[in-house]
């Protein structure tokens, strides 16, 4: 694209460099995200702003067209490496200034599962839209889920799974919680390769996401729906 | 010498592969979560077991029992100095097999992928990926092995990688995709996508194709974008045997024996000429799929609508090739230089 002319952000006004922002997010480009933030802060804009209205509003194009078949993987994790990047200014300032929270979700593969890349994307996808999550990683049994859940004071549990030997090891974890009189304190979303809606609804889970636009998309409604 | 994958081709117009491996083993009383590949060495008999249900149904190819021995995934199971070890026992057993089968009968080290996601989106490095396939392909090699087999791959890059490492063994190969993202692999590599890349190789494989996925309907889906591509290597087609369904605590796929006879004429039809089965593939598929192919004629190639008439309806509309390519929906503003 070198017949093009190079852009400088920092003459761009807000609302031409709020789209250019959207643009860069989708292109994966996470030096100018940080550039971007940064010019925004200088600016006066409030870190609760620069994330809704720059950086998950741009993520929110970017998991549509993921959803609809237009980008697929790679350009996601790249539009999610960027975002990181954004997020790692924005971070402290939020806590900083009492920013609203989208909600809190812990995720992991269950037991007996190893395969972890649904739910980094997931994770990444989550993040991406402005939630928190503490991804704690493969091969989790019911106990750990749930001090996890705890321990982050969690409003929605996420479980992933790639076998069908191990996606019936949910329905443990959802007889766990229900054990314990915990099912009602969380939301439960599952997902996977082999997963379906039938299966989600079959263990009594809350939500079965396809894939992690879906999982964003499903996070925010449910916790819209249990706020209301 | 041609190796004895290509010299089976010489003779035949198809070849039945093999099955599930995973399926097999947990019905064996494999734990889920375990590494299957423990049993090279710890339940020999039992993989010689699996092995045979795949030759006694009539697979003229199996793979071995090696998915998962790639340094990356055996380390999941602190397994990872056990690399070579493991994959020269999988391969041992499975020569004991194929030599007392009676037949020719193909022995293909099976290389899975390696879990990681390549750099420049995660951190695994090309040079990396390479090493650690020609760690297992070397180790494949030395158990005795016929050619390597690289499967379920979504990405690109991986692909290549596992090319370059078996042009380092020195060893005749394979390699399938797994497609099972809105007709696309993972990382959205179409049909037509790997024909290309395939036909681009420096050290080009005996056959390509598609392993896992969805379902029978869009794995064929996938060999007839590769038969249009106008592909000279011979096509591979592993289908599942249906989708999983969830029962009593327990998951079974649905695909019975009959459907996979039906797949593997059709998966012929549509121009592939190594044909098996995945996941919940069992010997007695295998049994009627072989039957199926010795007793029934080859037919014109079939359309999308005979394929989900017989087999059952796609996953997605398109599969993004041909006409149909959703073409992005988002104006660019500009771009910088």
């Amino acid at each position: 694209m070198s017949d093009e002319e190079d852009i400088i952000l920092s003459e761009l006004d807000d609302g031409e460099l709020v789209e250019q922002m959207q643009d860069d997010l989708y292109d994966g480009m996470a030096e100018e995200i940080v550039e971007g933030v940064e010019i925004l802060l200088e600016r006066g804009w409030v870190p609760y702003d620069i994330l809704t209205k720059a950086l998950v509003a741009g993520m929110t194009v970017v998991g549509n067209d993921f959803r609809d078949g237009i980008l697929f993987v790679p350009e996601v994790l790249l539009a999610a490496k960027a975002m990181k990047a954004g997020m790692a200014i924005l971070k402290p300032l939020l806590a900083e200034t009492g920013a609203p929270r989208m909600g809190k979700m812990v995720i992991g593969t269950v037991k007996g599962d190893i395969h972890d890349i649904g739910q980094n994307l997931v994770t990444m996808m989550m993040e991406g839209a402005g939630f928190e999550v503490k991804n704690i990683g493969i091969n989790n049994p019911a106990e750990e889920y749930i001090a996890a859940c705890k321990e982050f004071n969690a409003d929605i549990l996420g479980m992933s799974a790639l076998l069908t030997t191990t996606m019936p090891y949910m329905k443990i974890v959802i007889d766990e919680l229900k054990e314990q009189g915990l099912r009602d304190d969380y939301i439960v979303m599952v997902g996977g390769a082999p997963l379906n809606e039938e299966f989600g609804t079959a263990i009594g889970a809350d939500a079965y996401c396809k894939d992690a636009a879906v999982a964003v998309e499903m996070a925010k409604q449910l916790i819209a729906a249990k706020a209301a | 010498m041609a190796d004895a994958l290509s010299k089976l081709l010489e003779t035949r117009d198809w070849l039945l592969a093999d099955g599930a491996t995973g399926t097999n083993l947990f019905n064996m009383g494999l734990s889920s979560g375990d590494a299957p590949e423990l049993w090279n060495v710890d339940e020999a008999d039992k993989i010689r077991a699996l092995y045979r249900g795949a030759v006694e149904a009539g697979s003229d190819i199996f793979l071995t029992n090696s998915f998962g021995g790639n340094a990356s995934r055996l380390k999941l199971h602190a397994a990872d100095k056990r690399v070579r070890e493991l994959n020269i026992a999988a391969a041992e057993l499975g020569r004991e097999v194929a030599e007392s089968a009676g037949r020719p009968v193909v022995v293909a080290g099976s290389v899975g992928p390696t879990g990681e996601i390549m750099e420049p989106m995660g951190t695994l490095s090309y040079a990396t990926a390479v090493e650690m396939f020609h760690e297992q392909a070397e180790a494949l090699k030395e158990g005795g092995a016929d050619v390597l087999w690289v499967e379920t791959i979504s990405a690109p890059e991986e692909f290549k990688a596992a090319a370059d490492a078996f042009q380092r063994a020195e060893m005749p190969w394979c390699g399938t995709m797994s497609f099972d993202t809105a007709g696309r692999t993972m990382m959205g590599v179409t049909s037509a996508a790997m024909a290309e890349m395939v036909d681009k190789l420096d050290y080009k494989p005996v056959g390509f194709g598609a392993n896992c996925g969805v379902g029978a309907s869009d794995l064929l889906r996938t060999v007839l974008g590769f038969a249009a591509a106008g592909t000279e290597t011979p096509i591979i087609a592993k289908g599942n045997a249906g989708i999983p369904k969830y029962e009593d605590g327990h998951i079974h796929y649905d695909g019975t024996p009959e459907l996979m006879a039906d797949y593997a004429v059709l998966a012929r039809d549509c121009g592939a000429t190594i044909i098996g089965g995945c996941c919940g593939t069992m010997p007695e598929h295998l049994r009627a799929m072989r039957e199926a192919l010795e007793t029934r004629p080859r037919g014109e190639r079939p359309t999308l609508d005979e394929i989900a008439a017989r087999l059952g309806g796609f996953s997605s509309a398109s599969d993004g090739t041909g006409d149909d390519v959703p073409a992005p929906s988002r104006q660019r503003r500009r771009r910088r230089g």
